[in-house]
């Protein structure tokens, strides 16, 4: 069983969605590690160490996702997880923004997948199945 | 009608306890120079000869049972996988056994640290690491560290359960001693103690007591049953809830300031006690203990004066009329030393000081700071000690005192350091006849009378 850890980043306190995913995820046969909400990228990445994670989910609604998000590749290289599979999505930056370019930003963060707001899980789950080779 | 004895073989004195179950009182107390290093009966017998002469004839008790920190207690290594996970179980884990931890070990285990475990003669190893069915790599790495340097000493597994069988072929493969028992965090953020403490405590019954010569005591009495911190720490929890219709003092710290270490324990709900805050971190117990190795009226006298800050040791040198870095050299090298005078009253006094702030800082929970959208909001790691309603003191220096409350009233809260729950005018009660660990061996038995003698014998503190 593949392990994904999820939860919502920073100061952030959007609950509902992140219990739509444990949900969905869950039915779909992963191990689900919810960390929940007001998660540090420190404690996404304790989570993945300690549970051997297969992938990060991060979700943010509150606009501030670009500042949490912030060097948290680097820390994934620092603590031996250089490698695994961080996805992001909601709504992740300030304003509506050309989210081509807002894709590319992530992207070079060193997120393998940004997805725009109100993209509901069933529609990322096949990316999931793919970067976890199923 | 029964008699019992409660025996506590300390680093220092061997305590007795006589106990009356009719009178539901303490009939006499004693105590004599622990002897570990020659026969340890020596020093039980010298003990239990003043008894008799307290009393004024000899009795015989029904049942004996002791505890014992004697020849620096029990000395444990935690090791885990990330230090605010698994590391941080296994600490605690090894806390509320009655343990020490001498040595915290995060990620993979380096030939250096294998041999810190040897050089401090540490007494158990706990290796945990990895939720059940995460990480397995690291806790076999670490495993076989351990195997492949040919330690003697008694490894209990609580790691990831996934790896169990590996675990327990590496160890007959290099015959080790190891036990194999529950994970300390089978899933992420959730502490499952129970299990690795009861195996600590069997270790510590079936070979420590041997190892530290107490063994030999075992003809004389019935049992040896705790490690002395363990049995303060029901004693604690005991008289913290209360037992069946005899109600208990509610929530309560407990400082215990002794030669060597300061034990800190805290019997409160970890709940968050007020609603402009975040609870962060690990989950806390309702009986917590930390000792603090480094904060000790003589042994550690090196240790209080590194815990202070240049800044902080000129404040009390100027406030107090003292030399202070001066003074704690010359208790620790004279650490029979005993206050005679004014002058050594006043030393002992800002030691003990010392030792009940920076103990409490070291356990208190603490709140952080953090800005977000919605305005400021705290983080609280730890837990709130703000509405504590009692703080008792045990250990030597406070008993002999004459100022307890001077020393004790340094938990409370500070201006200096808003961020710290400390507590906030709590009322103050002292062990003047050292029968915590007593009672808590007592409570073994029979927990009703071991309350109803605590709350005759710890009395409020006079201010």
């Amino acid at each position: 069983m593949k392990t994904i850890v999820i939860g919502v980043i920073g100061a952030d306190v959007h609950a509902v969605g992140n219990k739509i995913i444990e949900y969905v995820l869950k039915k779909e046969g992963y191990n689900v590690v919810n960390i929940g909400v007001l998660s540090s990228q420190e404690d996404f990445i304790n989570a993945a160490i300690e549970t051997n994670a297969d992938m990060i989910l991060v979700s943010s609604l509150y606009g501030h996702g670009e500042i949490d998000c912030r060097g948290m590749r680097e820390k994934c290289v620092e603590a031996g997880i250089g490698d695994i599979p961080m996805l992001v999505g909601g709504n992740i930056v300030v304003g509506k923004q050309d989210f081509d370019e807002v894709r590319e930003r992530f992207i070079k963060m060193g997120f393998n997948r940004a997805y725009p707001p109100g993209t509901p899980i069933e529609k990322t789950l096949p990316d999931i199945k793919e970067i976890l080779g199923e | 009608m029964s008699r019992y004895l409660m025996i506590d073989f300390g680093s220092t004195f061997t305590k007795l306890t006589a106990i009356d179950t009719e009178t539901e009182d303490i009939i006499a107390t004693a105590n004599s120079f622990t002897t570990v290093a020659t026969d340890i009966t020596v020093g039980y017998e010298n003990a239990l000869r003043e008894l008799y002469s307290k009393i004024g004839k000899e009795i015989k008790f029904d049942k004996i049972i002791g505890c014992s920190s004697a020849a620096g207690g029990l000395k444990m290594a935690a090791v885990g996988l990330v230090d605010e996970l698994t590391l941080e179980a296994a600490k605690r884990v090894c806390l509320g056994a009655g343990a020490k931890v001498e040595l915290a070990f995060s990620h993979h285990l380096t030939s250096d640290d294998i041999k810190s475990i040897i050089d401090k003669k540490i007494d158990i190893i706990l290796l945990a690491g990895g939720t059940d069915g995460g990480n397995s790599e690291c806790v076999l790495f670490n495993q076989r560290k351990l195997a492949e340097s040919g330690l003697k000493t008694p490894v209990v597994y609580a790691g990831n359960k996934n790896c169990a069988d590996e675990i327990r072929a590496i160890a007959e493969e290099y015959g080790m001693d190891e036990y194999i028992c529950g994970n300390v965090m089978p899933k992420l953020n959730v502490l499952k103690v129970d299990e690795a403490r009861d195996k600590i405590r069997e270790i510590f019954l079936k070979n420590i007591i041997e190892a530290k010569g107490i063994k030999k005591i075992e003809r004389e009495i019935d049992k040896v049953i705790l490690p002395t911190p363990e049995a303060v720490l029901h004693a604690a929890e005991l008289l913290s809830k209360g037992y069946m219709h005899e109600s208990g003092l509610g929530e309560i710290v407990l400082v215990d300031i002794g030669g060597a270490t300061t034990d800190f324990y805290s019997m409160c709900s970890a709940s968050a006690k007020r609603s402009d805050v975040i609870l962060k971190g690990l989950e806390e117990p309702y009986a917590k203990r930390t000792v603090e190795g480094d904060l000790g009226m003589r042994y550690s006298a090196l240790g209080v004066l590194g815990a202070l800050t240049a800044e902080e040791i000129r404040v009390y040198d100027e406030d107090e009329g003292v030399d202070l870095e001066k003074e704690l050299l010359f208790r620790h090298e004279h650490v029979d030393n005993i206050p005679t005078n004014e002058h050594e009253e006043q030393i002992d006094r800002i030691m003990g000081q010392i030792c009940v702030d920076k103990s409490i800082e070291r356990h208190v929970g603490k709140m952080e700071e953090m800005y977000t959208p919605m305005g400021l909001v705290y983080y609280q790691y730890g837990k709130d000690l703000s509405q504590i309603r009692y703080v008792i003191g045990t250990g030597g220096v406070l008993v002999r005192s004459k100022h307890p409350y001077e020393i004790l009233k340094k938990v409370e809260y500070d201006m200096s350091k808003p961020l710290e729950l400390r507590p906030r005018r709590p009322g103050y009660m002292l062990d003047a006849d050292y029968i915590l660990a007593a009672m808590g061996l007592l409570s073994e038995i029979d927990p009703l009378l071991a309350l109803k003698i605590m709350k005759k014998h710890i009395k409020p503190i006079n201010n």
